[in-house]
C-alpha cells in the first residue's frame, strides 16, 4: 500500500507544532467566518489569502499555508451548521437542507442534539470524502499524467457544463455568468501574442481583473447588502452544549448509519462535480425522507433531517479538492481560491503535483484528517461562544466586516483601485442574488479562463484549427462527450418529457 | 415615500440586466474582431477565443430577454421595494465614501483613520449607539488591525497623516 506509506509521511509534514497551531487557528478563524454574514468560505479564504505571502517563502511554507486555508474552510463548513440551526439563517447556500430539520429541534429545546448531530455527521461525511481522496486521487492524478492539451480542455468542457447541466436555475444565466467570467479573465496582455485585449486604452486594466477580488465583491459586499435589505434584528434560539447532550446524541446517531452512508456517498460523487455541494444537500435530504422509517416525521425536527444533509455537504465540500490537486479544476468557488492561492505560491495544481511536490500534497491530505478532528473538537466546545458573536448587533458587525473586505481587497495586489472594483463587484453581487444569477461559474471561469484558453489553444495549434482533435481518442471523446452530454442534459430531459408525455397521450 | 412600493419590477430588472450583459457580450466581440479572431500565420489570433465567449453572451442574454418578456405574472412582482432599496443605500453610500476617503486624487486619510471615522458613523447612524459606547469599539478594532497588519503580519495599508504622526508611514 503505497499510499498508507505516503500518507504517513504526510503526517509527519503535518504533525509539528507549528502546523498544529495553524490548524486550530484556521478552524477557529473558519467557524467564525462561517457565522458571520458576509463572510463564507471562498472570500473568507480569498481576503486571509494576501497574509500568506510571506508565510509561503519560507520553506515547507506551502504546506503550512495550504493547512492553515484548508482549515478556515472545513470550520466555515462546520460554521454554517451553527446559524442554519440556531438562527434559521444557512450561513452557506449548503446549509439551507439543514435548516429544515435543525431550526425545528432548536425550538423545540433540543438545540444541542440538532448541532451534535449535524457537527459530527459534516465529521463522518468529510471523513469519508477524505479517505476517498487518499486512494483514488493519486490514481487519477497517475492517469492524468498521458493528458494532453486536448483532454485538458475538455475537462474544463466538462467542468463548465456541469455547472449548466446541474443548474437549479436559468440554464441560460448560467452561461452569461460563466461567459462574462472568460471575458473578465481574458482582460489584459494575452500571454501567446502579447497584444492588448479588452483594455479599451485604460492603463488600471492592463493587469487584468483579479478573481480573489471578485470573489470578494460578489460573496461578500454582495452578501451584506441582501442581508441588511432582509432587515437588521437576528432572533436566534439559544445554545447550550453540554457533554450529557454531546453523549446522548452520540448514542442516538449509530441508528441513522443508512442515512449517513447513503448521504456520504451522494455528497462524493457529487463534490467531484462542480457546484455539487448545495445539490447534494438536498438530494441526500430528499433521498432521507423517502427511504427513512420515519420520513413523514422531516421537516418536523428529527435528528435524521440533520445528518442527511450535513454529513452530504461536507463530504461534497470536501471531495471537491480531488480535481482540484490532481487535474487542477476546482469544484467550487472555494476550492478555486485555494488553487488560486497555489498559483500564487508558485505551485503548478495538476497531476504532477503529486509527483514533484509530493511531501506538499501528502500534507495538505493528512491535514485534511487532523483538521476535520479538530475542527469537531473545536465546534463541540465553543459552539456558546461562536453563537454569542451572532449576538452582536448588525451595526457593529456590519462596518467590521466592510473594512476587513476592503482591507482584504487591497492587500492582493496593493492598489486602492482593486478596493473601487470589489465595491462594483459587490453591487453586482446584490443584482446577481436578486436576479437568480449563479456566481459560481463566473468565479471558477474568471479562476480558469486563461488555462482553459491556454490548453484549447494548444489543441488546437496541435491539429491545425480541427476540431475533431476533441473526439481524436477513446480518452477524450469520452470527456468531451460526457461534457456535451451533461450541457444538454437539461433539453435532453425535456425532450424526454415530451417524448413521454405524448406517448402517454396516444396510449 | 411608501415604504413598501415596488421601486421597479422584476421583468424591468431583468431586462436591464440582460441588456447590460448583451452590450458588453457585443463589446467584447467587437473588440476581439479588432484583434483578429480568426486563424493566423502561426495559430489561432489573440482574439479567436474571446470573440466566441462574448457571442455566447450575447446569445444567452438575448434569451434572457426573450424569457424576460414572457415571465407573466411573476414579472410584475417588485425587484425591490422603496424602504428596501434605502436600507441598501444607507450601507452602500457610507461604503463608497468610506472607500474615497482611504485613497482618491486630492488627499489620503489612510485606511485605518478611514475604518475608525467609517464604523463610528455606522454605529451612531443605524445602531443610535451613544458616543461613550462608539469611541472605544471603533478605535479599539482599528487598533487591533493596525496591530495585526502592520505589527505581527508586517503587510503594510495605506496610511495618512495621523499615522505618520507617531512614526508609521
Amino acid at each position: 500500500m503505497h499510499e498508507i506509506q505516503s500518507l504517513m509521511a504526510g503526517f509527519a509534514v503535518a504533525m509539528s507544532w507549528f502546523n498544529l497551531a495553524l490548524m486550530l487557528a484556521g478552524v477557529s478563524l473558519g467557524v467564525l467566518i462561517g457565522v458571520l454574514p458576509g463572510l463564507g468560505g471562498a472570500n473568507g479564504v480569498a481576503i486571509l489569502l494576501p497574509l500568506t505571502f510571506t508565510m509561503a517563502q519560507q520553506p515547507g511554507g506551502t504546506t503550512s499555508a495550504i493547512i492553515l486555508l484548508s482549515c478556515i474552510y472545513w470550520g466555515a463548513l462546520f460554521g454554517g451548521a451553527i446559524t442554519s440551526i440556531l438562527f434559521n439563517i444557512p450561513g452557506e447556500p449548503w446549509s439551507v437542507a439543514t435548516t429544515f430539520d435543525g431550526y425545528p429541534l432548536a425550538q423545540k429545546g433540543r438545540a444541542g442534539a440538532a448541532l451534535t448531530a449535524a457537527f459530527t455527521s459534516s465529521f463522518v461525511g468529510a471523513l469519508v470524502a477524505v479517505i476517498l481522496i487518499t486512494f483514488v486521487s493519486p490514481i487519477i492524478a497517475r492517469f492524468a499524467l498521458r493528458f494532453g492539451p486536448p483532454e485538458f480542455f475538455s475537462v474544463y468542457l466538462l467542468t463548465f457544463s456541469a455547472f449548466v447541466g446541474m443548474a437549479r436555475g436559468s440554464p441560460f444565466k448560467t452561461i452569461t455568468a460563466m461567459m462574462t467570467g472568460f471575458a473578465l479573465a481574458a482582460v489584459g496582455i494575452d500571454t501567446v501574442t502579447g497584444q492588448l485585449r479588452l483594455t479599451f486604452g485604460f492603463e488600471s486594466l492592463l493587469a487584468g481583473f483579479d478573481f480573489l477580488i471578485a470573489v470578494i465583491g460578489l460573496f461578500g459586499i454582495g452578501e451584506i447588502l441582501l442581508t441588511i435589505e432582509e432587515g437588521l434584528e437576528f432572533k436566534g434560539t439559544n445554545a447550550k452544549l453540554n457533554m450529557k447532550v454531546v453523549i446522548e446524541t452520540w448514542k442516538e446517531l449509530p441508528r441513522y448509519w443508512k442515512t449517513s452512508l447513503r448521504a456520504s456517498f451522494v455528497g462524493c460523487m457529487m463534490g467531484i462535480v462542480p457546484g455539487g455541494a448545495t445539490p447534494a444537500s438536498f438530494m441526500s435530504y430528499g433521498l432521507a425522507k423517502k427511504l427513512s422509517r420515519d420520513g413523514e416525521k422531516f421537516g418536523t425536527g428529527v435528528v435524521e433531517g440533520v445528518v442527511a444533509p450535513e454529513t452530504a455537504a461536507h463530504a461534497a465540500g470536501t471531495s471537491a479538492l480531488l480535481p482540484m490537486i490532481t487535474l487542477g479544476v476546482p469544484g467550487s468557488p472555494t476550492a478555486a481560491v485555494l488553487l488560486g492561492g497555489l498559483l500564487i505560491w508558485g505551485l503548478q495544481p495538476g497531476p504532477l503535483l503529486f509527483t514533484e511536490k509530493a511531501d506538499f500534497v501528502w500534507g495538505l491530505i493528512a491535514s485534511m484528517y487532523l483538521g476535520n478532528i479538530v475542527g469537531l473538537i473545536v465546534v463541540l466546545t465553543c459552539v456558546p461562544l461562536f453563537a454569542s458573536i451572532l449576538r452582536i448587533p448588525f451595526a457593529i458587525i456590519a462596518p467590521v466586516i466592510l473594512v476587513i473586505c476592503a482591507i482584504g481587497a487591497y492587500t492582493v495586489h496593493n492598489s486602492m483601485f482593486d478596493v473601487w472594483l470589489m465595491v462594483v463587484f459587490g453591487i453586482l453581487g446584490y443584482v446577481f442574488k436578486k436576479l437568480d444569477y449563479p456566481m459560481a461559474p463566473l468565479v471558477l471561469a474568471l479562476v480558469l479562463g486563461d488555462r482553459a484558453e491556454d490548453s484549447f489553444r494548444q489543441a488546437m495549434l496541435g491539429s491545425q484549427g480541427d476540431m475533431r482533435i476533441f473526439f481524436d481518442n477513446g480518452l477524450v471523446g469520452t470527456i468531451t462527450g460526457a461534457a456535451l452530454l451533461l450541457l444538454f442534459s437539461p433539453l435532453i430531459s425535456r425532450a424526454l418529457a415530451i417524448v413521454r408525455g405524448r406517448g402517454g397521450r396516444s396510449g | 415615500m411608501d415604504e413598501g412600493k415596488p421601486v421597479t419590477s422584476v421583468r424591468v430588472a431583468e431586462l436591464a440586466m440582460a441588456g447590460i450583459f448583451l452590450a458588453l457580450g457585443a463589446l467584447v466581440m467587437w473588440d476581439s474582431r479588432r484583434l483578429g479572431a480568426s486563424w493566423g500565420d502561426d495559430g489561432p489570433q489573440a482574439g479567436y477565443f474571446p470573440f466566441y465567449v462574448g457571442l455566447l453572451i450575447v446569445a444567452s442574454s438575448a434569451a434572457t430577454i426573450f424569457k424576460a418578456l414572457n415571465l407573466g405574472e411573476r414579472g410584475r412582482a417588485a425587484f425591490v421595494q422603496w424602504g428596501q432599496l434605502r436600507m441598501v443605500l444607507t450601507v452602500m453610500a457610507p461604503t463608497v465614501v468610506y472607500v474615497a476617503m482611504i485613497a482618491n486624487p486630492w488627499f489620503s486619510l489612510g485606511i485605518y483613520t478611514s475604518s475608525a471615522i467609517f464604523m463610528a458613523f455606522f454605529m451612531w447612524y443605524l445602531g443610535k449607539y451613544r458616543w461613550t459606547k462608539i469611541v472605544p469599539i471603533s478605535l479599539g478594532v482599528v487598533v487591533f488591525f493596525f496591530l495585526m497588519f502592520e505589527v505581527w503580519f508586517k503587510v503594510p495599508l495605506p496610511k495618512g497623516p495621523l499615522e505618520a504622526m507617531i512614526g508609521f508611514t
